[in-house]
């Protein structure tokens, strides 16, 4: 790898050339698929019980962005949603709450004013989500609305199709360009990997958001299938720490879509912890977008403290 | 808790029932030993006694050579090949059922961590069975002429790093190919073998077809040397795989040998550098390094050395080393006080010699035989941990300039069992599986195994397969 | 050798050794006299010492790199070049066989045949052994596996004592046609056919050191080779004593040569493969498939 003895200084030089871009991701070492879905599939036997699981679930219902976007959402679902955010667990004050509300832009605003004072974040997709299909000014402009209504984060969609053809400079442009419309609300970038196919597209993509400005790296809109998967998240935990040791900043990762257990959601906090590392154990570097999850990860939680399993009408459907 | 400390996972030992006592188990029946003293097996990691187990002296072993005799006479010789696959397919589904009791008996009596007993070991040992119980039938085509003989009794002699594993390796060929045999477990593992031996019963396996003698080094001489044994096979160190070899001459027997070995593993500067971790930590640390194939010898391209140093140093500060039955653990115990004095004394060599020695931290238990995983660096070719099998987790770091410079120096020694290449450049891998002389490539992973895929070595490594249709073909007169 | 008539004055050929593909004197410069059957002079011949041995080994190794890594059909087309210049030759194996082995001139060309036959044979094997041999192999997981049979090595051969251009040929070949080299010993009493087929390899385009052929006792020189560190295998046909067989063969363990012990051998009959996959070694190489 390139970076490691390379500072800030020299990655800042790798996006000043559209050539120099497209050489330093190509030069980006290979993944093998194989191996990097058997490293995953051998994380994913770790056995985590007791004060461990107690700890993991606590943790990854904090590490939640809460999320619903459908074409049917309304102001009500969203405030409904917006409760649960606050208040997990009816039954049991000490269920923490969640990091995020995810939602379409025009929704934002409801969020904003049911969940103010919480410290609970609203995140918005923005960009033409999910697709990516429009215009740049389009694009800026719905992140512009989003961060108007009061989104404290701007989940954007990269455009695969320019990423696919090698275009990678345009990519990183509109990134740049929504980083500053974004102004300072997080930025989110999805990479779509479900399109995006190879690990070695991935980690190519992981590193020219990063350059381009991402505060975290997402895998999916959750619109396309494969979204979020336990290899993809490696590989981009692989980019994230990678980056950090060449310039010591610390970027986020997200895995959205598909994460539906207590238990693929420890999996996934394994994998962070032994890849990564302990830093990113921290809703500030590690979410889940996911609405389902969130359940289950009650349910474990009640089963833990209780011990016996709870049903699924002891816990809100919102 | 500010960090995610995982906590206790044990696997549960109430699902195996050790007896305190093992007898031997010739011509279908457990019996009393007559010529030889009983000695105890112990858990490495915790150094409890597990059982005491007979010891098969020179009597006790030709009782077993007989009765392997009269049942390939009687029984298993004459019996129609697709019989003979179905007591081997049967087998095959017993391993499977009392597959987590013997992950639990292989980790408590060889120290291995229950992750690879119950996800590598045990699965293989079942596909082993499976494998060639659908050569029983099939033998004309196996390569060994049309009318294929077998070569009679078959004596085995198998070691300790994995235990049930190399039964399955020596005893599913065998049996598809019309042989019995006599088989001597390593005496610090005998455990499993003697569940298999109980298996062979649920099995209903006619008496004698399968008998396991256990006992030392005294034991696996008077089977190798039984004048009425047609077929040795061994799996084991180099130096005693050269006496037997030296023992049978001048017989009829057939001799297959799988030895030793001290693997280069080659990584180029453009190997995919992750999954090249993952081959350097799972080539050496798989098994505490208890791998006749291990990768021992890490050969890295200078221009990348820093770099996958400073990578390696950072992935081994996550490997668990603990409690084998623990399912988290990565690293569980050396197998015996023995090798654990063995592994000591080249890693002091190493340091002797002037390499540096470098571990992460890492607590060890105060009860039982463990070692860190180890990494020297600063190596060469003449520093005797670059050259003599440690068989421990213990990793040598040299470095090379040109890939002709990493096959010279991969190539130079006297085993010759396997290697490893990591390069994204597909001409450059079959350039250096062409020149490694070694009978296992493998290129972008590491120590894999499968029944269907021939094992063994060029040179000092030993002679023969196991395996595939190779593998078969070794307990075939032809 | 057969006398002229015409009055000239015969020019005799002196018998040396085929070392490295030239043709020295045994070092230690000790000949000795060989018989025809009936006892009568026939020639002297070089009687290698253990370090000719050695010397040969250097050469066998040295030249294995190369060998080895011809093609197949390259190697191939080199054993059926020695059958080309072995018929060019057929009347003096014809009478040296005959005269090695007190047969008929007729019995002995039909040896020649047998032996010119036999390398034809061996010839074809060298680019379809790999077919026959190597396998892939099924695996249960997402990895190209497959097995290919490569050269062992140096192989020492003690050829067979009684047959001196069949049984020589029956052996040698066997080892050449997948890539190894040879170090042979060639029959005591015998040994002319021996050195006249190392001529026919020194002008067949095979490579020096290929094959190196010593004449002299297997007994004398056996053990070297057997304890020779740099020989791979090695080929016991010559050795007719069980015991200095026994002897041979655990000299050999020290570094774990491939042993072929020695049999009751027809070399007439058809040789089947087990002597050309004795010196083969099976290489199994796993890759992941994935995108």
């Amino acid at each position: 790898m390139t970076t490691t003895d390379s500072g800030v200084d020299t990655l800042a030089d790798v996006t000043s050339s559209e050539d120099r871009l497209r050489r330093f991701l190509l030069g980006l070492p290979g993944v093998d698929q194989v191996g990097a879905e058997a490293r995953a599939a051998t994380l994913s036997t770790r056995s985590i019980k007791t004060t461990a699981k107690a700890y993991a679930l606590d943790l990854a219902i904090q590490m939640i962005d809460l999320t619903t976007l459908e074409g049917q959402d309304t102001p009500g679902k969203v405030r409904a949603l917006c409760a649960k955010a606050k208040r997990p667990d009816p039954a049991d004050a000490t269920a923490p709450q969640v990091a995020a509300v995810c939602v379409y832009p025009d929704l934002v605003a409801t969020a904003k004013y049911e969940l103010k004072g919480t410290g609970i974040n609203v995140a918005s997709v923005a960009t033409a989500f999910p697709s990516g299909r429009s215009s740049l000014a389009i694009k800026i402009q719905d992140t512009k609305d989003a961060v108007a209504s009061g989104a404290d984060e701007v989940d954007m969609v990269i455009d695969r199709g320019a990423f696919l053809s090698g275009r990678y400079g345009l990519v990183f442009d509109e990134i740049l360009a929504i980083r500053e419309a974004a102004g300072d609300a997080h930025l989110k970038v999805i990479l779509e990997t479900g399109e995006l196919v190879t690990y070695d597209n991935v980690r190519r993509a992981s590193w020219l958001a990063m350059l381009a400005g991402a505060d975290f790296i997402k895998t999916s809109t959750g619109k396309v299938s494969p979204a979020a998967t336990l290899p993809v998240t490696l590989v981009m935990l692989e980019a994230v720490r990678d980056y950090h040791e060449a310039t010591g900043l610390h970027i986020g990762v997200k895995p959205a879509g598909g994460i539906r257990t207590a238990k693929d959601a420890i999996k996934y906090l394994v994998t962070v912890n032994e890849t990564a590392g302990p830093d990113w154990l921290d809703p500030e570097l590690f979410r889940f977008g996911a609405s389902s999850l969130l359940n289950d990860l009650l349910m474990q939680r009640t089963k833990l403290a209780t011990g016996h399993y709870p049903g699924p009408d002891y816990f809100t459907l919102d | 808790m500010s960090r995610f400390e995982y906590a206790p996972a044990p696997e549960s030992r109430a699902i195996v029932d050790i007896k305190s006592s093992y007898g031997l188990f010739v011509n279908g029946a457990f019996v009393e030993a007559t010529d030889g003293k009983p000695f105890k097996t112990v858990s490495p990691a915790s150094e409890e006694v597990l059982a005491e187990v007979s010891e098969a002296g020179p009597a006790d072993v030709d009782k077993a050579v007989r009765a392997a005799r009269k049942a390939f006479e009687k029984v298993w010789g004459p019996m129609a090949g697709r019989d003979r696959a179905k007591y081997l397919f049967r087998i095959a589904r017993l391993i499977q059922e009392r597959a987590r009791e013997l992950a639990v008996l292989e980790s408590l009596d060889n120290g291995k961590p229950i992750r690879e007993s119950r996800d590598v070991d045990i699965p293989l040992v079942a596909a082993h069975f499976f494998y060639y119980a659908g050569w029983a039938d099939k033998l004309e085509y196996a390569g060994a002429g049309e009318d294929p003989r077998p070569w009679g009794v078959a004596g085995q002699v198998i070691p300790w790093n994995f235990p049930l594993l190399m039964l399955a390796w020596k005893i599913a060929p065998a049996l598809a190919a019309g042989n019995t045999v006599v088989l001597k477990p390593a005496e610090t593992t005998p455990l499993t073998a003697l569940a298999f031996a109980e298996i062979c019963q649920q099995a209903d396996l006619p008496p004698g077809v399968v008998n396991i003698v256990t006992g030392a080094g005294r034991t696996g001489q008077a089977l190798v040397e039984h004048p009425d044994v047609n077929k040795v096979a061994f799996t084991g160190s180099t130096a005693v795989g050269r006496a037997i070899a030296k023992s049978v001459a001048g017989t009829d027997k057939a001799v297959t040998l799988e030895l030793g070995g001290k693997a280069a593993n080659i990584v180029f500067e453009d190997a995919p550098i992750d999954q090249t971790i993952e081959g350097i930590v799972n080539g050496i640390f798989f098994n505490q390094g208890h791998v006749c194939c291990a990768g021992s010898r890490l050969l890295v391209q200078e221009s990348v050395y820093d770099e996958v140093l400073g990578r390696l140093k950072r992935r081994m500060e996550t490997l668990r080393v603990g409690d084998p039955l623990d399912k988290n653990t990565d690293i569980g115990a050396i197998n015996s006080a023995a090798q654990l004095a063995r592994i000591r004394e080249l890693a002091q060599i190493g340091e002797d010699e002037g390499s540096e020695r470098w571990s992460p931290e890492c607590e060890l238990p105060a009860q039982g035989y463990w070692f860190p995983p180890t990494v020297f660096t600063g190596v060469s070719q003449a520093h005797r941990i670059a050259r003599e099998e440690i068989f421990g987790p213990v990793l040598s770091v040299l470095t090379f300039r040109t890939p002709a410079e990493a096959v010279e120096k991969a190539n130079n020694t006297p085993f010759g069992l396997s290697a490893g290449i990591w390069t994204e450049k597909g001409s450059r891998i079959l350039w250096m599986a062409n020149q490694l002389r070694a009978g296992v490539v493998w290129a972008n992973t590491f120590n894999r195994f499968d029944p269907t895929s021939p094992f063994g070595g060029y040179k000092e490594s030993g002679y023969g397969r196991e395996g595939g249709r190779h593998g078969l073909e070794a307990y075939l007169a032809h | 050798m057969p006398t002229k008539d015409s009055g000239r004055l015969e020019v005799r050929k002196t018998y040396k050794l085929y070392v490295g593909g030239a043709f020295p004197r045994s070092e230690s410069g000790r000949s000795y006299v060989v018989n025809n059957a009936k006892g009568k002079f026939l020639a002297n011949a070089s009687q290698a010492s253990r370090k000719d041995a050695r010397d040969a080994v250097v050469a066998a190794r040295k030249a294995f790199g190369g060998w080895s890594a011809k093609t197949a059909y390259n190697r191939g087309q080199i054993l059926y070049r020695i059958a080309e210049v072995m018929e060019g030759r057929h009347e003096q194996f014809s009478a040296e066989v005959a005269a090695s082995e007190g047969l008929s001139i007729a019995k002995a060309r039909g040896v020649v045949d047998a032996s010119i036959d036999r390398w034809v044979w061996y010839a074809g094997w060298a680019d379809k052994i790999a077919q026959v041999v190597g396998s892939s192999n099924p695996v249960a997981g997402p990895y190209f596996d497959f097995s290919l049979p490569e050269a062992t090595g140096v192989v020492a051969v003690l050829a067979p004592q009684e047959s001196s251009l069949l049984g020589l040929t029956s052996v040698i070949a066997p080892a050449i046609v997948s890539g190894n080299t040879v170090v042979a010993v060639s029959s005591f009493e015998r040994p002319l056919p021996a050195v006249t087929l190392g001529e026919v390899m020194a002008t067949s385009d095979l490579p020096g050191g290929v094959v190196n052929i010593l004449t002299g006792s297997a007994t004398e020189i056996g053990p070297w080779l057997a304890s020779h560190l740099d020989v791979n295998a090695i080929d016991l046909a010559g050795i007719d004593d069980l015991d200095e067989a026994r002897e041979l063969e655990a000299a050999a363990a020290e570094n774990l040569k491939r042993v072929r012990r020695p049999a009751d051998e027809d070399w007439a009959e058809s040789p089947g493969l087990s002597r050309l996959t004795q010196y083969l070694e099976l290489k199994t190489v796993w890759h992941p498939i994935g995108v």
